[in-house]
């Protein structure tokens, strides 16, 4: 053994009601190491690294600190061992500096010295190689530059094993690139690293050795110079499984949907779209890239009728008859149009669904107001819920289980089965994939493909920049609510929509 | 810090959620509930007065239902208990909290008064009582609607601003008691119309309250069946689970908001046109009597099922009553019986922790 332990897991378990979130999990990081952990959605990764960091107690099994049993009953007791977590929700205070969210909590002589502080953070940053600005209020930082604040509020505070859950979810190519240099920074100035993610590309480029978990059990570690994306995939889900995303090539494609110059302002006065203008085809999937929160959802939403539009045009060809202006019109004026235009909303349980109601009520969502005066119908979207879970092979104990208690994967099934059941001509979908299984994501992925060949204009919105490239027929890319281009998916690289993604539309920065 | 001197120490125990609940333990656990409350009251019943807690336990049975008059009057208080708790039932469901129910019964039964003051001996007894209903109905719309327009508008604290219109409507019944005084000087109106009984709820079925009891039962059956089954049901579900869902679904929020407090308002309004028409035949600062609070507790307490209200709420009258007639019977202090159904609800409604959660104690013994 070349460097002691700097943390060890031995037999941990952890339950929550009848579902074993972790299973006698045994796990060990040097120092100067940097460990992936690998593990699709559910397999109780974050519920491992929260028992670490205090968040949760383990029922079962003993953490070593250097060798030393410790106890972790809360993150107070994880501080003291050099323990920091950086979440994937950043818990930083908006309105202070990045220096004053540094040294928040920490106990000190009663008159802050914030020069020295930020004489500190500079040093740290120095020699880590991070961009930081002290003197700057986190609301005027960007998500990357959050981030580094975390990771410097960690460090300032003598942490040496350090956790990042799913920390490049919110980041482009580039920025990934520079929190990858970082870390590797920090390793050799021997910190041990815990990151926690499911792309594996990641893993690849970053870790010295992969620890995977699937259903809370731990599978196995690996050196990473041994691993190929194919031999993790197995680990990960157990059997081989092929990875390639089919795409079929577009049948007459037809002006669906044409999107001219519209601008959405938010209620504080954020222009959150900017001059957006488009074109939608019937027959193919336009993927839509940017980093979170740069005017997807607006987007989408402006177009299904949720979001007010400032200024701009939506207009709408219809199969074989007139264009139809659609521009100020609400939801459900869009449908009484006899417009089918479903929409799979990025929260599925907080929009699309609501997790606390049975599946035929959450059919009802779409339906509810078919029929008389007085009753609702509940007799047909039974049937369409009895319906769903047998041709998309819902897991679920009945269609009156509440959705809530569904898997992830499943809970997708229900949404996006709902959204297809209508027969769209215009099929959004916000985030598809996110958090589900791979089996789940390639069942969506052929979904969204039958939609395709049935002449649907299927707009999705998306995250992973290999998969929207896989996928979609062309790409369209925001930057701070501004359309910064559409590519073909077929010959467009990474690194080009990567620098789509940040080239900064001045402005509507959030 | 956490490397103590014995190295390891678990916390004494632990607590998570229940994944799922049976019908069973949620019984059981409900029954312990009221087992233990029973032995608790036993216990401060001889710890502060020496009584028998048995005889002090009869004594309520026989104060609630010990004759037909008594039983009667339980059944009577218990309706109006209800009706308010099924007319604040939908704003509950929608997630608005109304705790302006008190406020609302008290503006219905200040119109319906009104009506009955002044038109008593004017109009025939159809005519008269289709006034007052409607009046009634009226009145607590209008109270349950200013909070809901401003709620829709500008997205103002209901809770605040429901609890406030309570004070407002106190205050507007002592206004009117002013004009309404009988005799003069007594600060009160009496009993209003005591020779003619104009508008007075007749006997019905040779029942004293069985108009009460029509009324009451049929609002329960319609708001069960306008909550679960009609289109204005799901919106309300909708918007209370999530208006980013209810938004989605194409529903128009402010315009169920102000619809549901609507008919919440009115129907609270109606509860005091029961309590007027109905029961008392007067009206006064105190003639809610807190029902618009003690409804919200029996509303949840039922959680929002209309038909499990109908137990609850007499379950609850009960309590009072019998507690009214140990204070007499053992000269106790009033507050003593009141001890005793705080005692209870306090069990019953911590239980509720334990039907959702279990708490998990630290293992006894320790390998190694």
């Amino acid at each position: 053994m070349k460097a002691e332990n700097a943390i060890e897991l031995r037999n941990i378990s952890k339950r929550f009601g009848k579902v074993v979130a972790n299973d006698h999990i045994n796990l060990s990081v040097r120092s100067g190491e940097i460990l992936a952990i690998l593990g699709e959605n559910g397999s109780g990764k974050t519920t491992l690294m929260n028992m670490i960091s205090g968040i949760y107690y383990p029922d079962e099994g003993q953490i070593f600190v250097h060798g030393e049993e410790v106890t972790i009953r809360s993150p107070k007791d994880a501080f003291p061992l050099g323990i920091g977590m950086i979440h994937q929700h950043f818990k930083l205070v908006d309105v202070l500096t990045a220096a004053e969210n540094i040294v928040l909590g920490l106990s000190g002589p009663t008159r802050l010295d914030i020069t020295a502080v930020a004489t500190r953070i500079s040093k740290l940053a120095a020699k880590y190689g991070f961009d930081i600005d002290p003197f700057k209020k986190i609301y005027e930082m960007s998500v990357s530059e959050k981030q580094t604040v975390e990771i410097v509020k960690m460090l300032y505070r003598g942490a040496n094993i350090l956790i990042l859950d799913e920390p490049t979810a919110v980041l482009t190519p580039q920025e990934t690139d520079a929190l990858f240099a970082v870390l590797r920074n920090m390793r050799d100035a021997g910190k041990a690293i815990i990151i926690i993610t499911h792309k594996l590309n990641e893993v690849l480029a970053l870790s010295d050795r992969v620890a995977v978990l699937r259903r809370g059990k731990y599978v196995g570690a690996v050196q990473t110079a041994d691993a190929t994306v194919e031999s993790l995939t197995e680990m990960m889900v157990g059997s081989k499984v092929t990875l390639d995303i089919d795409r079929p090539d577009p049948v007459d494609p037809q002006v669906r949907l044409v999107m001219k110059d519209v601008t959405c302002v938010d209620p504080e006065g954020v222009i959150t779209l900017n001059h957006a203008s488009f074109t939608a085809y019937g027959g193919e999937i336009l993927g839509i890239a940017g980093v979170a929160g740069s005017g997807q959802k607006e987007l989408l939403e402006s177009i299904a009728g949720l979001t007010p539009k400032e200024s701009g045009e939506i207009e709408y060809y219809p199969p074989n008859s007139e264009t139809m202006d659609i521009t100020g019109l609400s939801a459900v004026e869009i449908s009484r149009l006899g417009i089918k235009l479903s929409f799979v909303p990025e929260d599925r349980l907080g929009m699309g669904l609501v997790g606390a109601m049975d599946m035929t009520d959450n059919m009802m969502i779409r339906s509810y107001r078919k029929g008389g005066f007085f009753w609702a119908d509940r007799r047909a979207p039974k049937t369409l819920a009895e319906h769903i879970i047998g041709t998309l092979e819902i897991v679920t104990p009945g269609v009156s289980t509440p959705v809530g208690k569904l898997s992830g994967g499943n809970v997708q099934k229900v949404l996006v089965g709902r959204e297809i059941a209508s027969a769209p001509t215009v099929l959004m979908v916000a985030y598809p994939v996110r958090g589900l299984d791979i089996n789940s994501a390639y069942t969506i992925y052929s979904l969204l493909n039958v939609q395709k060949m049935r002449g649907v204009a299927v707009l999705c919105v998306g995250e992973d920049l290999d998969v929207l490239l896989a996928l979609c027929d062309r790409i369209l890319v925001l930057c701070g609510g501004r359309v910064t281009g559409v590519v073909d998916a077929r010959t467009a690289t990474k690194e080009q929509i990567g620098l789509m993604m940040t080239q900064s539309g001045k402005g509507g920065e959030r | 810090m956490a490397r103590n001197i014995h190295g390891v120490h678990e916390p004494l125990f632990h607590i998570s959620k229940r994944q799922e609940s049976s019908l069973l333990l949620a019984i059981g656990v409900r029954l312990v509930a009221i087992l233990l409350a029973l032995v608790v009251c036993g216990v401060v019943i001889v710890g502060l007065t020496g009584l028998n807690p048995v005889e002090v336990y009869a004594g309520i049975i026989d104060g609630a239902v010990g004759s037909s008059r008594r039983l009667w009057v339980t059944i009577r208080d218990a309706l109006a208990l209800l009706l308010v708790a099924v007319a604040i039932t939908p704003a509950f469901k929608m997630r608005f909290w109304n705790v302006g129910g008190e406020g609302q019964v008290l503006i219905g039964a200040t119109a319906t008064a009104a009506v009955m003051i002044n038109l008593g001996d004017k109009v025939p007894a159809p005519v008269l009582f289709a006034l007052m209903i409607g009046a009634s109905l009226l009145a607590g719309m209008v109270w349950g609607l200013i909070p809901a327009l401003f709620k829709a508008g500008w997205n103002t604290n209901e809770t605040l601003f429901t609890l406030m219109m309570n004070y407002v409507a106190t205050q507007l019944v002592s206004f009117c008691i002013v004009f309404w005084e009988n005799p003069a000087g007594s600060n009160s109106v009496g009993i209003i119309n005591s020779s003619s009984k104009a508008g007075w709820l007749p006997p019905l079925f040779g029942l004293t309250y069985g108009w009460n009891l029509v009324i009451v039962v049929a609002i329960t059956a319609f708001i069960y069946v306008y909550l679960r089954y009609s289109k204005q049901g799901y919106e309300i579900a909708y918007v209370g689970q999530s208006v980013n869902t209810a938004r989605y679904a194409g529903i128009n929020v402010k315009t169920v908001i102000i619809r549901t407090m609507a008919i919440s308002g009115a129907l609270c309004g109606l509860a005091g046109f029961i309590l007027v028409s109905g029961a008392g035949h007067t009206i006064s600062t105190t003639l809610a009597g807190g029902r618009g609070f003690t409804a919200i507790v029996v509303a949840w307490l039922s959680k929002l099922n209309t038909f499990t209200m109908m137990i609850v709420s007499f379950l609850l009258t009960f309590m009072a009553k019998g507690a009214i007639q140990i204070a007499s019977q053992f000269s106790l202090n009033e507050n003593a019986s009141e001890i005793i159904t705080g005692i209870i609800l306090f069990f019953v409604l911590g239980c509720e922790f334990f039907i959702n959660y279990k708490v998990e104690f630290r293992h006894r013994h320790r390998e190694g």
